[in-house]
């Protein structure tokens, strides 16, 4: 492997999140029967015609703002010619050689930490094809027209990537943006979000691409990492054994993890793009982009650097509670109550306690069982010392079953801590008489034993007792 | 007789209450029984339908509405939709197909108060000069019926002629309109690419594609072209210009019309059809409009532009017609490829399958900057020739065809010489511009057209152009023997 470098590029395909379809007025919203959001304008009936919905220009140039793009004062759609079932008009709608954005850039941090820049070449509109269905009907297909039609916005990268690791990395940044910009719902099971691999190697220096193969159609992150590593064992092999890597579109068999080939370049059809006739270039004027700059929101890195830099946090902290908008806002939220001084706190139990219970429930955290003002009600007490932060997280775990404040199972459950001096040294004191040997072990020089009679007292309050309180006075007492 | 009175004349008689709309529309369907076969201008008779929307016209009369359309009757062209109603294209390919909506033009007309009668033989997806290319054979010239009446709205072209209807609908997408007016001897509208919506209208070449009008004279085009005329959201690519008033536009002088005489569109035109034109012009002359020779260098390129265009969209177009949703599908196809060929092989004719094919090549990857590419240059140059002359006249002035309508059989197996019948057509489609075609003579005892072509969105000066010629003449009031 290390003779190798390894070239990968992405082609995602985000779907907008409009209400309608890009060239007709079909809803587009998932899993309605078969062919019951499909009007005569996606079943390409004779002498229908395509009208644009401005929304998923509105959205497509969002994006291109907020990659640093150009967006193109003059875009043109064009058709791709070729019969497919699914394919209704016997072409797609894309845009071909003038798409809408165009030179953006995104930023990835690499495991090591380091930042790398990756070049977004375009980004352009298209409409999504139908779905073929092949269960369930004896000799026959089916043909799903809902998806027909849906907007796509298909994101170019430059060949950047130098790791199934980085494209995953590129994808991950891809999809908290797009959420970010609320122009997809990044929902990957239901296909809102995929990506296509193109993966080429080459000898190490060399400046000459590999010949690449075209993974298609890959729906989770997994699958392209998954994908691409197979893909980059297939090639190296291939090559090293005295073959030779041909360009050719490939498939990606997720139950036996390899690839598998679809179709070479000699069986690639020719598209025939030419300017759709039926649909006039789309001309948007400095002003409308301006306008649509002004609606942005805070992006993922503005908000990562704002949080590293009014909260202390760590490149890495910031990053994650910046993936999505939501995680932000809830985190944020916490920390308004609690104040800024006690971010990092805040910031630990949202990473932690808070997103593995998620997790665990397989929820999202718009739909968390401990809402921001309930979580910064349990750290409060953290923070006056009122509990442990042990203790804290029985608590947590309380209010997340039973949905009670903080301060009602702190009550109820009498978890308050001791930190009344007295109460903590009688029980220091019966720890002491009741186990003689250790004390004189512990005098003796085996410092290890201070753990022991922690964790005695700590037994005897039901974890109660105030650690620093319960430290210094153990020490007090041991020593004498 | 009825069917001999002006749609104004008629109009006046209906608005009267002197004569219902359900009178007249027998009126013409006796004709139609009569003469139909014949002439084969329809493909579908709405017979039934046409009644009771007559009796919805008498009605509306009768609680006081008034309209120029309101209870005329009118054939469309085969290429609209007609909800409910058979809509072949004159293809195999949709004998089956009933279309479940209105074209936008459909509606439009429908909502002026008009009366369908039928439906129009036309060449198959409006590929064709002579309207030999339908697949429910060919419609004959009501001025001789061994001649063809011109292409590809020669149903509707012949229909009018033989005064089956008083209006019919047409599309025009190389001269498919202004040809057919020419060689039956009638008036015929091609419209400013976007005037009229398109939505509805089964698409041949998307670009050029325009739908219009065919009647006796220009005074019963207009209010059918008002009433068709204006912007459609449906259709992206029809303008939202305000559509002026095009009857009481036609009574304006044409004192001081600036007229160009078409340089290319004289050369090797036979002497006695050149002549009828320059008659024509004499009478602009009279009429106090100035004329002045104008040339359009490239306009003799028209012809091969046309041919790389139109089949190139064609091609795309067409693809939807792949026996999965509707129309013809073959018997017991093996498998997907299967469906395809022999749904696609059987269901449509040699022409339209000649255009798929050179268009599909002309856009194949290593012939598409030779062709599509240098054919879209063409047609910005001839375009751009077009504008240039309407910086010095208003108006453009030239026969509609070489010749008068040829002998059914005579070119269908030689596409190059059909397709130069488009040769003076064909300019007006590929810059968009509006054009008319009026009968100004005749030649062999078979009439011949004057072509007028305007600037973008001047309809109004063309029609009032044409008003002024058919005051100052009577050629449009001939009628066909027998058909009087």
């Amino acid at each position: 492997m290390a003779d190798w470098e390894i070239v990968i590029g992405l082609e995602i395909h985000a779907q907008l999140a409009t209400k309608s379809k890009i060239f007709s007025g079909s809803a587009t919203a998932y899993g309605a029967p078969p062919n019951s959001q499909a009007n005569l304008v996606d079943l390409a009936y004779p002498g229908v015609l395509p009208v644009l919905n401005a929304e998923a220009v509105r959205m497509a140039v969002k994006f291109g703002l907020a990659v640093g793009a150009r967006v193109a004062h003059r875009s043109v759609f064009a058709r791709k010619n070729y019969f497919y079932p699914d394919l209704p008009k016997g072409y797609q709608i894309s845009q071909y050689e003038l798409p809408i954005v165009a030179g953006g850039t995104l930023q990835i941090v690499l495991d090591d930490g380091a930042v790398k820049t990756v070049g977004i070449t375009r980004a352009h509109l298209e409409e999504d094809a139908g779905k073929s269905l092949h269960e369930g009907l004896a000799n026959a297909s089916g043909i799903d027209l809902n998806r027909a039609g849906t907007p796509l916005l298909e994101i170019v990268s430059e060949p950047d990537m130098r790791s199934a690791k980085e494209a995953v990395a590129y994808m991950k940044k891809v999809h908290t943006l797009v959420r970010y910009l609320e122009i997809c719902d990044g929902n990957m099971q239901e296909g809102s979000f995929r990506c296509d691999a193109n993966v080429s190697v080459r000898p190490k220096g060399r400046e000459k691409f590999g010949t690449r193969a075209e993974i298609k159609n890959l729906n989770s992150f997994r699958f392209v990492e998954k994908a691409i590593q197979y893909e980059v064992a297939r090639q190296i092999e291939l090559i090293d054994s005295g073959g030779s890597v041909v360009q050719e579109t490939r498939l990606y068999d997720s139950d036996k993890h390899e690839t598998r080939s679809m179709r070479s370049k000699e069986e690639a059809n020719d598209y025939r793009y030419f300017p759709d006739p039926d649909l006039l270039p789309v001309e948007l004027d400095e002003q409308f982009i301006e306008s649509v700059r002004g609606t942005l929101p805070e992006l993922p890195d503005q908000k990562a650097a704002r949080f590293a830099k009014d909260f202390g946090l760590s490149p890495y902290d910031a990053g994650v509670l910046s993936a999505s908008r939501e995680l932000g806002a809830y985190f944020e939220a916490t920390v308004a109550i609690l104040g800024a001084a006690h971010a990092k706190l805040a910031a630990n139990w949202v990473m932690g306690e808070v997103s593995s219970a998620l997790n665990r429930d397989n929820l999202d955290i718009s739909a968390s069982r401990v809402s921001p003002q309930e979580l910064s009600g349990l750290l409060l007490r953290i923070v006056d010392a009122t509990i442990s932060g042990k203790i804290a997280k029985e608590v947590f775990e309380t209010m997340w079953a039973q949905q009670k404040p903080a301060d009602a199972i702190i009550e109820a459950s009498g978890l308050k801590q001791i930190t009344d001096s007295g109460a903590i040294e009688s029980v220091i004191d019966a720890v002491i008489a009741a186990n003689p040997k250790q004390l004189a072990d512990y005098r003796s020089g085996k410092d290890k034993l201070f753990g022991f009679f922690v964790g005695q007292v700590m037994k005897a309050t039901g974890g109660k007792a105030n650690p620093a309180q319960l430290n210094e006075l153990l020490k007090a007492k041991l020593g004498s | 007789m009825l069917h001999n009175l002006s749609v104004g004349e008629l109009a006046e008689r209906l608005n009267a209450r002197q004569i219902s709309s359900v009178e007249l529309t027998r009126h013409y369907l006796a004709r139609i029984d009569r003469f139909g076969a014949t002439l084969n201008a329809l493909i579908s008779l709405t017979a039934e339908r046409a009644l009771a929307d007559a009796a919805q016209a008498d009605l509306r009369l009768a609680r006081g509405e008034r309209g120029p359309l309101l209870g005329i009757p009118i054939i469309h062209k085969d290429i609209f939709c007609t909800d409910g109603v058979r809509t072949s294209c004159g293809s195999r390919m949709l004998d089956n197909f009933i279309a479940p909506y209105d074209a936008t033009v459909v509606t439009r007309l429908k909502e002026a108060g008009v009366v369908m009668l039928g439906k129009a033989n036309m060449d198959e997806f409006a590929m064709g000069s002579s309207n030999e290319t339908s697949y429910y054979g060919p419609v004959r010239n009501p001025w001789n019926t061994r001649k063809v009446p011109g292409g590809s709205s020669g149903g509707s072209a012949a229909a009018a002629a033989a005064r089956l209807a008083p209006l019919t609908t047409g599309t025009d997408t190389g001269g498919s309109i202004r040809q057919p007016a020419a060689l039956t001897g009638i008036t015929g509208v091609k419209p400013t690419y976007g005037r009229v919506s398109r939505y509805g209208m089964i698409a041949f070449a998307s670009s050029l594609d325009q739908a219009g009008v065919f009647a006796r004279s220009v005074a019963d085009a207009a209010p059918a072209l008002q009433a068709m005329a204006g912007f459609d959201a449906r259709d992206s690519t029809s303008v939202d210009v305000p559509v002026p008033d095009y009857t009481a536009g036609l009574q304006k002088p044409l004192k001081g019309l600036k007229i160009g005489i078409l340089r290319e569109f004289f050369e090797g035109l036979e002497a006695r059809n050149a002549a009828l034109i320059h008659d024509a012009l004499k009478v602009y002359q009279e009429l106090g409009a100035q004329t002045l020779e104008v040339s359009l260098p490239h306009l003799p390129a028209s012809v091969p532009t046309y041919y790389v265009v139109a089949p190139a969209e064609c091609s795309s177009n067409l693809s939807r017609f792949d026996g999965v949703r509707y129309g013809y599908r073959c018997e017991n196809p093996k498998d997907l490829m299967d469906l395809y060929k022999r749904s696609r092989g059987e269901g449509f004719g040699a022409e339209v399958k000649r255009r798929i094919m050179t268009g599909t090549y002309v856009l194949s990857a290593g012939y598409f900057d030779a062709y599509y590419l240098k054919a879209q240059k063409v047609r910005r140059l001839i375009t751009d020739d077009f504008r240039a002359a309407f910086t010095q006249v208003d108006l453009l002035i030239g026969p509609t065809t070489p010749t008068p309508a040829f002998d059914i059989g005579a070119k269908i197996d030689d596409p190059v010489t059909m397709y130069l019948n488009d040769i003076y057509t064909i300019g007006a489609n590929l810059a968009g511009l509006p054009g008319m075609s009026l009968p100004c003579g005749f030649v062999d005892g078979l009439p011949m057209g004057l072509q007028l072509i305007g600037p973008h969105f001047s309809e109004d000066r063309l029609l009032c152009a044409g008003h002024g010629y058919q005051s100052a003449t009577d050629w449009h009031t001939r009628a066909p023997k027998g058909y009087e």
